[in-house]
């Protein structure tokens, strides 16, 4: 049995502050969890919930206060197997006296490769991330968008069997946003393991094979994208039009919402046919029916609602 | 090796493309070209003048490179997050450390010979030959160079665990102390304790002696330095900044970043 390219044991980190740094805030608490090799993984979670500071713990920027963590079966505290990751940043920042070519060139240097080969990868990584026509323009001149291309392009350098992402698509435009997920199915189809961090449910739902959801510093639940968040419809949307002709019921007008020339209807479950039926015998043409999943937007703030709570609560109670 | 030595190319690469090094080093040469002119209205003693004052632009433009750069050179990188993707690649953090005093000293090398080849010019055009005795100047300018590096060193090393506000302060404040060892050491004070004297005796040996580093007044009279100074001093501050890079080293491998 292969190991897990990624394994966390109780990975906590606090971060100390105030005058003194006597008060703690947790930014991780116990996090325990696997990425399997091969798989595309997505972190999920708003923003602060303590993505960041996981993938971070994973590349030894921030060190955990308790718990371990292994990639590809070492401590990350080993550095030697950087070798085998690739790791783009959160809105990443490289020296921007330098040009897109040599930053490129300056971190394949790390990796050990020769002249020729650095050179030779540099031209493919500036063509794979849609650059080779800016790589001789110094990165102060590059937008937010350009930056990442130039961020994703290091972190795949050096073809590493991991490639750990801090939100991929962020800053990117519709099209940097697709090409950026092309390269992720194309890491994914060579084999390789991916984790990335994002808080766009669309993106998880693309490119992912098991999603993590982390909020207030806890995994509040892994599986696969679709199952974690909508497993249950919270309803059914029915689409209708009242042609003139139809006994233009003023129950049903008030019921549903009018979006152009359509109305929203949204019912339970149990109550869809005798919605349908009324619909049908008021004269109705039904446009479609669909379930109402919840967002991941709505998933969060249920998340982050209940944490809110829970903090209220430990105030008033003082446990 | 190899890590360590990209990152002191990309550091000089860094210093190269950074234009106030370039409006520090012509400062230091104007200073040198005006010392020419204090020197020519300094009867009999143009020569003496003019090294003085040269050689004291030399260490004065390295010093501030070296603070500030120095302090600038970890705090940067942490602040603006490039070393993010730096340390994501097979690099130690005592190995990045290494390579950016690497890179710093050899700018600092650079800007020095720069200003040391306008100082030589100077001597050139004021006594229209170069002599022997004036190879105690070389000598003056690597001990300048010595100097800055225990300098950076000490910058670095304060810049892994404080504000570079205060990295600055601690830096300034260190030199300063450095400069008045010899006089600490041989202190000979009645009214404080035997323990206190203890404490300053240990104290002058603790600091960093930048007062060994003075031969200016030999070079603008002439006069030789002993090898054996220059030997000492050359081995003084290789262990002085192994020990310092050791603890920053020590420091900066348990920081957290941002």
């Amino acid at each position: 049995m292969t190991a897990p390219a990624i394994e966390t044991q109780n990975l906590s980190k606090d971060y100390p502050f105030g005058f003194l740094h006597l008060k703690k805030k947790s930014s991780l608490e116990s996090l325990t969890m696997q990425v399997e090799d091969g798989e595309v993984f997505g972190l999920l979670g708003p923003n602060g919930a303590g993505k960041s500071t996981t993938i971070k713990l994973l590349m030894g920027i921030i060190f955990p206060t308790a718990g371990s963590a292994q990639i590809l079966g070492k401590p990350v505290s080993d550095v030697a197997m950087h070798r085998d990751i690739g790791y783009l940043p959160e809105q990443p920042y490289f020296y921007d006296y330098l040009t897109a070519t040599e930053v490129l060139d300056y971190f394949g240097r790390f990796h050990g490769f020769s002249s020729a080969e650095r050179g030779e990868r540099v031209q493919k990584m500036l063509r794979k991330v849609g650059l080779e026509t800016a790589g001789k323009i110094q990165l102060r001149k590059y937008s937010k968008g350009m930056l990442q291309r130039v961020g994703l392009a290091q972190a795949i350098l050096h073809d590493p069997k991991l490639v750990i992402l801090d939100e991929p698509m962020s800053g990117l435009d519709p099209v940097g946003r697709r090409e950026v997920r092309d390269i992720i199915l194309e890491l994914k189809n060579a084999g390789k393991t991916i984790l990335f961090s994002t808080h766009i449910l669309s993106d998880a739902e693309t490119l992912c094979d098991r999603v993590g959801v982390i909020a207030g510093g806890k995994l509040r639940g892994v599986g696969a994208p679709g199952s974690i968040v909508g497993v249950k419809a919270t309803g059914m949307e029915i689409v209708f039009e009242l042609p003139g002709s139809a006994q233009q019921s003023e129950q049903l007008r008030a019921k549903a919402k009018m979006s152009g020339t359509s109305y929203h209807l949204c019912v339970g479950e149990a109550e869809l046919y005798p919605a349908l039926d009324e619909l049908r015998s008021a004269g109705a043409q039904i446009v479609s029916v669909t379930k109402i999943k919840p967002t991941l937007e709505d998933f969060f703030m249920d998340l982050v609602g209940k944490d809110r709570a829970q903090a209220a609560a430990i105030e008033v109670t003082g446990k | 090796m190899s890590r360590v030595l990209t990152v002191a190319r990309n550091t000089f690469r860094e210093a190269v493309r950074d234009r106030v090094l370039y409006n520090l080093v012509f400062f230091a040469l104007l200073m040198i070209a005006s010392a020419v002119i204090v020197g020519q209205i300094s009867m009999d003693i143009e020569s003496v003048v003019m090294v003085s004052l040269g050689l004291s632009a030399i260490s004065l433009i390295g010093l501030l490179i070296a603070v500030f750069t120095g302090v600038g050179m970890v705090s940067k990188e942490i602040d603006k997050r490039t070393l993010h993707a730096v340390l994501a690649k097979p690099l130690h953090r005592w190995e990045f450390l290494l390579g950016k005093f690497a890179g710093l000293v050899l700018t600092l090398t650079v800007n020095t010979t720069a200003m040391a080849a306008g100082l030589f010019l100077a001597i050139l055009f004021v006594k229209h030959s170069i002599v022997r005795a004036d190879a105690t100047v070389v000598v003056a300018v690597y001990f300048i160079l010595l100097k800055l590096a225990l300098v950076v060193a000490l910058a670095m090393m304060f810049s892994c665990f404080t504000s570079p506000l205060l990295a600055i302060l601690f830096t300034g404040g260190l030199y300063i102390a450095g400069l008045f060892v010899s006089e600490l050491r041989s202190l000979q004070l009645t009214q404080i304790t035997p323990q206190m004297q203890k404490f300053l005796a240990f104290l002058s040996y603790v600091l960093p002696n930048f007062g060994n580093y003075d031969v200016m007044g030999a070079a603008a009279h002439g006069r030789a330095v002993a090898p054996g100074l220059i030997l000492h001093n050359t081995l003084y501050t290789i262990l002085y900044c192994a020990i310092v890079l050791g603890v920053a080293a020590a420091v900066f491998s348990r920081k957290d970043l941002k």
